[in-house]
């Protein structure tokens, strides 16, 4: 290999150096929309949707409940209507808090231990108070909570917010 | 550090060994521009395979899903929109380009011995090329991909003896496109035909290699390495190629029609402009002969192209010396140009709003005369405080529609019958194909239909499928009537037509322009 500087040299290098930055700028154009397409969210308009859930009438305070109800999901490009779970727990005369039954853990169905009287995940024993906290079990956050509305004697149910960590 | 890697990997996988053999390969000294089609030719490929993965990503393949995860892809996902048009040219693109890589190779004389089995597979991916262009048009399934396909399907029935099974193979035993046909085509497009396609422009690379770049005849001068120079020349033109398809991908919208509609007659399928030439030729041949266009001339062309190096065993391969084959060239292009010209011009040019029904035509009116476009947008890039109509599908349900208008239409004059229609046209209507009817069609037009409606003519008369009693359907009116016989009928149909039901219209003169203007729209 000849290590001087030539017209030679020069002259290959500025073709090498074309071919890369062409087939880079090729690269360029489909990675980034590709990128955009991969991991950018659908832009799809969120409308704001209350769920019927419960009759506030039916829930004793601090006797938690769990209620099924309707929902339509957005499934990619379908909307599918499912049955959905609440955790609803009345905390005073015109307050209720409903959570996710969906282990913060991995993600297994949480139910309400009568005997023990809190939330418990059969799955890896992660038990959660009446408020969503942790109380024992690998769970690494409480329970996530439905936004929650009260109107004319029923419980509302809007989206479900993650809870923070710890 | 970089070197020490790639002598790592030499030691072990010879890499750099085998990168530099390819690169350093030596080609004829007379060899440059015009060999980069076989370069351009692959690289198309590759654009086809990229963009095909990314779409397969959030494309559901069964006809009950494919259109609307392709509408999530063209108006939900970043990229979509470039990422399909890159496809769906792209796939134009290669065409061109495989055309090209081919006439090079036939001008220049590159199929002589003992370059025969090279030219040979060439040929075979053309004909692959061909297969993903008609497997793929059914992909969207709206009425363009839909009909299409019952047009390709229809023809391949009637091969002799292998039709009935073909037809099966095709899952359409009853002349019907279903699950089955569309399993089968997707099937093809994404597992068949790119594995296939890859193993040959191996082989086919390979052949090249071995054989070396055909040099000029009598070429004394000493063989140029195959890098940087022609590599250079290679990347330009595949840049080239790039940025055109680049551009058509962003300027030239590729719409996404209605939802197949087995029962739309009123739909006029046409093929892909590159099988438009095959499409014409089959209007020469009518009744018995029809095969002699759909399989006997494709069959001999094709027989023709495959032999093409055994028919041809002259020495001759300088250009110069090559007045036959330029001339063949010549011919071949002006015949394709002209049939191609020919199946363009007799394609009857219906604006989408002339197949509508009177209640959509009526709706567009509705849609002017409560001055929506002031809010939406109705053409690509024509951004205005709501949603462009041109870049959303509407999912609300007809029952939020009518809230909306309402509440934002109340000072238009319009009533909840009209606020319905236009509903319906949101919900049924809109499309990339016919969102641009809410500009485009005349206004007198439009009016005339909105009277239509409000006179209830819709009972008695027909028009694009509606379902009426008693009176003639109006499609084709204005081929049967003239202007001034429909104006006298509105106004004493006993004069005109002793005995019939109509009663007299007495339009006032703005009406009747309006309804006369819709009248003369009826053509088909």
């Amino acid at each position: 290999m000849d290590e001087k500087e030539t017209p030679q040299k020069d002259r290959r290098g500025f073709l090498a150096g074309a071919i890369f930055g062409m087939m880079g700028a090729i690269g360029a154009a489909i990675g980034v929309p590709a990128l955009g397409y991969l991991l950018m969210p659908a832009k799809a308009r969120r409308k704001e949707v209350w769920i019927e859930a419960a009759d506030l009438a039916n829930l004793t305070v601090n006797q938690p409940e769990q209620v099924v109800f309707q929902r339509e999901r957005r499934d990619g490009w379908k909307f599918v209507t499912e049955r959905a779970a609440a955790l609803v727990v009345r905390t005073g005369e015109q307050q209720v808090v409903a959570f996710s039954p969906v282990c913060t853990h991995l993600g297994c169905a949480v139910s309400w231990s009568e005997n023990e009287k809190h939330f418990l995940c059969p799955c890896h024993t992660s038990a959660f108070s009446t408020d969503g906290r942790v109380l024992t079990g690998p769970a690494p956050r409480p329970l996530d909570r439905f936004d929650v509305k009260i109107a004319e004697g029923k419980v509302l149910l809007g989206e479900i917010k993650q809870s923070a960590e710890g | 550090m970089l070197q020490g890697i790639v002598a790592w990997l030499e030691k072990r996988t010879g890499v750099e060994t085998g990168v530099k053999l390819f690169l350093y390969e030596d080609i004829p000294a007379s060899s440059g521009w015009k060999q980069v089609f076989g370069s351009v030719a692959m690289f198309c490929f590759l654009i086809q395979v990229v963009t095909g993965i990314l779409l397969s990503l959030n494309y559901a393949p069964t006809p009950g899903d494919a259109h609307s995860s392709l509408r999530y892809i063209l108006t939900e996902l970043t990229g979509g929109r470039l990422l399909r048009g890159l496809h769906h040219w792209g796939a134009s693109m290669m065409i061109v380009v495989v055309v090209l890589h081919m006439l090079q190779v036939f001008l220049w004389g590159a199929y002589k011995k003992p370059r025969e089995a090279t030219w040979m597979m060439g040929v075979v991916l053309l004909l692959l090329t061909l297969g993903f262009g008609l497997t793929g048009y059914l992909l969207p399934w709206d009425n363009r991909a839909y009909w299409g396909t019952v047009v390709t399907t229809q023809i391949t029935a009637k091969a002799p003896i292998a039709g009935p099974y073909l037809l099966h193979l095709m899952g359409s035993d009853d002349g019907q496109i279903g699950v089955q046909t569309f399993a089968r085509f997707y099937s093809a497009h994404v597992l068949l035909l790119p594995p296939l396609t890859m193993i040959l422009m191996a082989l086919h690379i390979y052949l090249v290699r071995r054989h070396g770049v055909a040099p000029e005849p009598n070429e004394t001068a000493p063989p140029k390495k195959f890098y940087p120079g022609q590599v250079f020349k290679d990347t330009v033109a595949v840049f080239v190629m790039f940025s055109i398809l680049f551009a058509l991908a962003v300027a030239v919208r590729v719409p996404l029609g209605k939802i197949a509609d087995p029962t739309d007659t009123t739909y006029i399928p046409r093929p892909e402009w590159y099988f438009l030439f095959l499409f014409q030729i089959l209007k020469f041949f009518e009744g018995p002969m029809e095969i002699v266009g759909s399989m006997v001339l494709p069959g001999i062309a094709v027989g023709l192209l495959m032999t093409t190096p055994f028919i041809d065993r002259g020495a001759a391969v300088r250009i110069r010396q090559r007045t036959f084959a330029i001339g063949l060239v010549l011919i071949a292009g002006l015949g394709w140009a002209a049939l191609t010209a020919a199946a363009v011009r007799s394609t009857p040019n219906r604006e989408a709003w002339e197949t509508f029904t009177p209640e959509e035509v009526a709706a567009i009116g509705n849609f002017r005369q409560a001055q929506c476009w002031r809010c939406h947008g109705t053409t690509p890039g024509d951004n205005k405080g709501g949603p462009n109509l041109a870049d959303i599908a509407v999912r609300e349900d007809r029952d939020w529609l009518v809230a909306h208008f309402r509440q934002n239409g109340a000072n238009s004059g319009l009533r909840d019958l009209q606020w319905r229609q236009l509903a319906n046209f949101m919900r049924n209507r809109l499309d990339d194909e016919s969102v641009s009817s809410l500009q485009e069609a005349p206004q007198a037009v439009v009016r005339g239909a909105q009277l239509f409606m409000a006179r209830n003519c819709g009972i008695c008369h027909s028009i694009n499928g509606t379902v009426a009693r008693n009176g003639p359907p109006l499609n084709g009116v204005a081929k049967r009537r003239d202007r001034a016989w429909m104006e006298g009928h509105f106004l004493d149909p006993q004069r005109f037509s002793p005995g019939t039901a109509m009663p007299p219209y007495k339009f006032t003169s703005d009406e009747m322009g309006n309804m006369l203007a819709y009248m003369e729209t009826l053509r088909h």
